[in-house]
C-alpha cells in the first residue's frame, strides 16, 4: 500500500510545488520523458500522481489520492462542506490570489456590501430583474453574500474574461480571482472595501475519505516530520 | 425501521383525512420552471433546490415545495373559497453533511378564503394539532404580521421602512439596519456626500470613471439622492426602537405574550390591529378546543425560514428528538398570492406534514 500524493501537472504551480517539497528535504523529480506525466518522491511508500490542479479537489473527495496540492479556492468551491472531506495541512506560501467582489468605478455610491445590497434592491425595482454578478465561484460567492445578508442579486456563470462582462452588459458586477487588481482596474472596476471572499494560496490538503491503512498513516507521519508540518488531532 | 411503504401508508392516511375535511386533492409537476422560484427566493434557492437543465425549456428545479405551484394553480384557475390538499415528494439539496433527508414526502392542506382569515388560521392549526395529537408534539406559534406592522409604524422615512421590511427575514442585516437607523452606527459616505453637495452628482460620477454596464447614471444619481436624504433623516426615536426590540425578542405563553403586546402598543399604536388579530385568533383556537393558555408564542418565529410567510406561523416539534426537523410547519402567505397572482391576491394559509417523521415517531412510541 502506498500513499498517493496528487500534484499539479504543469506550469509554475508544479515547479513551485516541487521546490517547496525540495526546500524541505523531500526531493521530487520528473521521471520518464519531458512530456510524460510522471514523477517520483524521495520517500518510502509515497507515489506521486500528476494531475490538473482543478481535478485535485474531486480526487481528494473521492479518496483516490491521500494528499493533494491545489488552490484553497478550488477546494472550497468544489467541495460542499469541505472541512468534512479534507484537512488543510499547510499553506505553501505561493499561488496567492484573492476572490473579490468588484463593481464599476463609476458606482461612487457603492463602497461596501451594505451599499451593494441597497443598490441591488433599487436596481431590481428599476430594471425588473435581479442585479447580476458574473463569476465561476458560485458556491463561495453565494455563501459569502448570504452570510452578509445581501439580497436581490443573481449569479451568472462566467468561465473566463469575467472582468469584461460588465462592459458587455451581461452582468452588473463581478466576483473573480485577482492577484494585483490590474485586470480589474483596466476594466474600470473597483473592489468593495469588505468584498474579500477568500484569500487563496496553493495548499497541501489531506483527503479524509481516502483509505488510511497503517502503511499510509506511517508514510504521512514520516512525510510530515520531514516537511515540518503538523497533523490534525483527528488523524 | 420505518420503510418507504410505511411512510406512504401514513401519507395516504393524512391525505384521506384532509380530503375528508373537504379539501380538493391537487397535483403539481415535479419539474418546476426555475425562473419563478429564483425570482421569488433569490440565489439562495440554488443551494437548497436541485437545479437541472431541460434541453429545450431551460433551467428547471425539482419541486422544493408545493406551495408555489399550488398558489399558481389557484391564481390561474381556482374558484373561491378553496381548500386543497396534496401528497408527494419534495427535494431539498443538503449543502452540509447531515442526517437530513434530501427527498421526502409532504402532505399539505391549504386554505384560500377571504371571509375570515383568523378563522382560517385557527382551522388549519386545529386540524394539524388534531391529526398530530397522538405524537405529543410541542407546538410553536408566531405572527410575522406584528413585526411587519411595527416596522411600518416607525416614525421614519418610507425608504428606511422599506429597507427594514425587505430584511425582516435576514435577522443579522435587519439588526445592522436598525442600529444604523436608530443612530447607533457611524454616518456613512460623509466625504462623498460633501463632494456631491459641492460639485453636483454628475461631476462626482464623471470623475470616478467611465459609465459601463446597465446600472445607469440615473440609477447612481438616484441612490446619491437617497443617501443625502437619509443623512438628513433624524434617528428613529429610542422608545420606538426599544418597542420593536421588545417585539423581536418576545417569547412567552400566548396569553402573556398578548398582554405584553398590548403594553407595547402604547408606544406603537399602529400595531394594535395586528394584536387584535392575535386575540381573535386565540379565541378562535380556544373555540376549536386548543389549550391556548399554554400555547407558545414567539414573535420572531418563522423569520429564518423561507421568506413567504407574513402572518400567523406555526410548527410542531418532537421535543425528545431535537435532531429531527419539525414534523409539520405552516403559516399565512397573503403576499405570495399577490406576487404570483399578477395583480390579484387572496388571503391564504396552509401547512405541510412530513409523514416520514410521523411514521418514525409513531413507531418509536410503540
Amino acid at each position: 500500500m502506498t500513499l498517493r500524493l496528487g500534484l499539479p501537472s504543469k506550469g509554475r504551480l508544479m515547479e513551485k510545488t516541487f521546490d517547496w517539497f525540495g526546500d524541505r528535504g523531500l526531493a521530487l523529480s520528473r521521471t520518464g520523458s519531458d512530456r510524460e506525466y510522471a514523477a517520483a518522491a524521495d520517500a518510502d511508500g509515497v507515489q506521486v500522481v500528476l494531475l490538473s490542479a482543478s481535478e485535485v479537489p474531486r480526487e481528494l473527495a473521492a479518496g483516490r489520492i491521500h494528499l493533494g496540492v491545489t488552490g484553497s479556492d478550488l477546494v472550497r468551491e468544489g467541495l460542499a462542506d469541505w472541512t468534512t472531506q479534507a484537512d488543510d495541512l499547510a499553506g505553501l506560501g505561493f499561488g496567492f490570489a484573492d476572490l473579490v467582489i468588484a463593481v464599476p468605478k463609476g458606482w461612487v455610491d457603492v463602497e461596501t456590501l451594505d451599499d451593494l445590497d441597497a443598490a441591488a434592491a433599487a436596481f431590481r425595482a428599476a430594471h425588473g430583474f435581479r442585479l447580476r454578478i458574473a463569476t465561476k465561484y458560485h458556491r463561495l460567492v453565494r455563501e459569502f453574500l448570504r452570510e452578509a445578508g445581501v439580497a436581490d442579486y443573481q449569479l451568472v456563470d462566467s468561465q473566463g474574461a469575467t472582468e469584461g462582462t460588465v462592459k458587455n452588459e451581461t452582468a452588473e458586477a463581478v466576483a473573480d480571482i485577482t492577484s494585483t487588481g490590474e485586470t480589474l482596474r483596466a476594466n474600470h472596476l473597483k473592489l468593495l472595501s469588505d468584498g474579500l471572499i477568500h484569500r487563496s494560496q496553493a495548499t497541501l490538503f489531506r483527503s479524509r475519505g481516502a483509505r488510511w491503512g497503517d502503511a499510509e498513516k506511517a508514510a504521512l507521519v514520516g512525510m510530515a516530520g520531514r516537511l515540518g508540518i503538523g497533523l490534525p488531532d483527528h488523524f | 425501521m420505518t420503510t418507504k411503504a410505511d411512510i406512504r401508508t401514513e401519507a395516504a392516511r393524512l391525505f384521506a383525512r384532509f380530503q375528508a375535511e373537504g379539501a380538493v386533492p391537487v397535483e403539481a409537476d415535479i419539474l418546476q420552471p426555475a425562473d419563478t422560484l429564483l425570482d421569488l427566493y433569490g440565489e439562495d434557492i440554488r443551494a437548497r433546490a436541485y437545479v437541472t437543465r431541460d434541453p429545450l425549456r431551460g433551467e428547471r428545479m425539482l419541486r422544493p415545495d408545493f406551495t408555489v405551484p399550488v398558489v399558481q394553480m389557484h391564481m390561474d384557475s381556482g374558484a373561491e373559497p378553496a381548500r386543497y390538499t396534496y401528497m408527494g415528494e419534495v427535494f431539498r439539496k443538503q449543502e452540509e453533511v447531515s442526517e437530513r433527508a434530501s427527498e421526502y414526502l409532504q402532505v399539505g392542506y391549504e386554505v384560500f378564503d377571504r371571509a375570515n382569515p383568523v378563522a382560517a388560521d385557527a382551522e388549519v392549526f386545529a386540524l394539524f394539532a388534531d391529526v398530530l395529537a397522538p405524537l405529543g408534539l410541542r407546538a410553536a406559534t408566531g405572527d410575522l404580521g406584528v413585526i411587519l406592522a411595527a416596522v411600518r409604524a416607525l416614525s421614519t422615512t418610507e425608504r428606511r421602512k422599506a429597507a427594514l421590511l425587505r430584511h425582516v427575514w435576514r435577522p443579522r442585516r435587519f439588526r445592522a439596519l436598525l442600529d444604523r437607523f436608530g443612530g447607533g452606527a457611524p454616518a456613512r459616505h460623509a466625504g462623498l456626500l460633501a463632494a456631491v453637495t459641492r460639485d453636483g452628482a454628475d461631476a462626482v460620477i464623471d470623475a470616478a470613471g467611465p459609465a459601463i454596464g446597465l446600472r445607469s447614471r440615473t440609477d447612481i444619481a438616484a441612490r446619491l439622492t437617497a443617501l443625502q436624504e437619509d443623512a438628513a433623516t433624524p434617528p428613529i426615536p429610542e422608545a420606538e426602537v426599544a418597542a420593536l426590540e421588545d417585539i423581536l425578542t418576545l417569547r412567552d405563553t400566548s396569553p402573556a405574550a398578548l398582554e405584553r403586546l398590548r403594553d407595547t402598543a402604547v408606544d406603537l399604536p399602529a400595531i394594535a390591529p395586528s394584536v387584535d388579530r392575535i386575540e381573535a385568533r386565540l379565541d378562535a383556537l380556544a373555540a376549536r378546543g386548543i389549550d391556548v393558555e399554554t400555547l407558545d408564542f414567539e414573535a420572531s418565529y418563522g423569520r429564518t425560514t423561507l421568506e413567504y410567510y407574513d402572518g400567523f406561523v406555526f410548527g410542531f416539534y418532537a421535543e425528545a428528538r431535537p435532531d429531527l426537523p419539525p414534523v409539520a410547519t405552516g403559516g399565512r402567505y397573503d403576499a405570495l398570492t399577490s406576487v404570483l397572482g399578477q395583480g390579484r391576491s387572496i388571503p391564504a394559509v396552509g401547512g405541510v406534514i412530513r409523514p416520514g417523521l410521523v411514521a418514525a415517531l409513531a413507531e418509536g412510541a410503540r
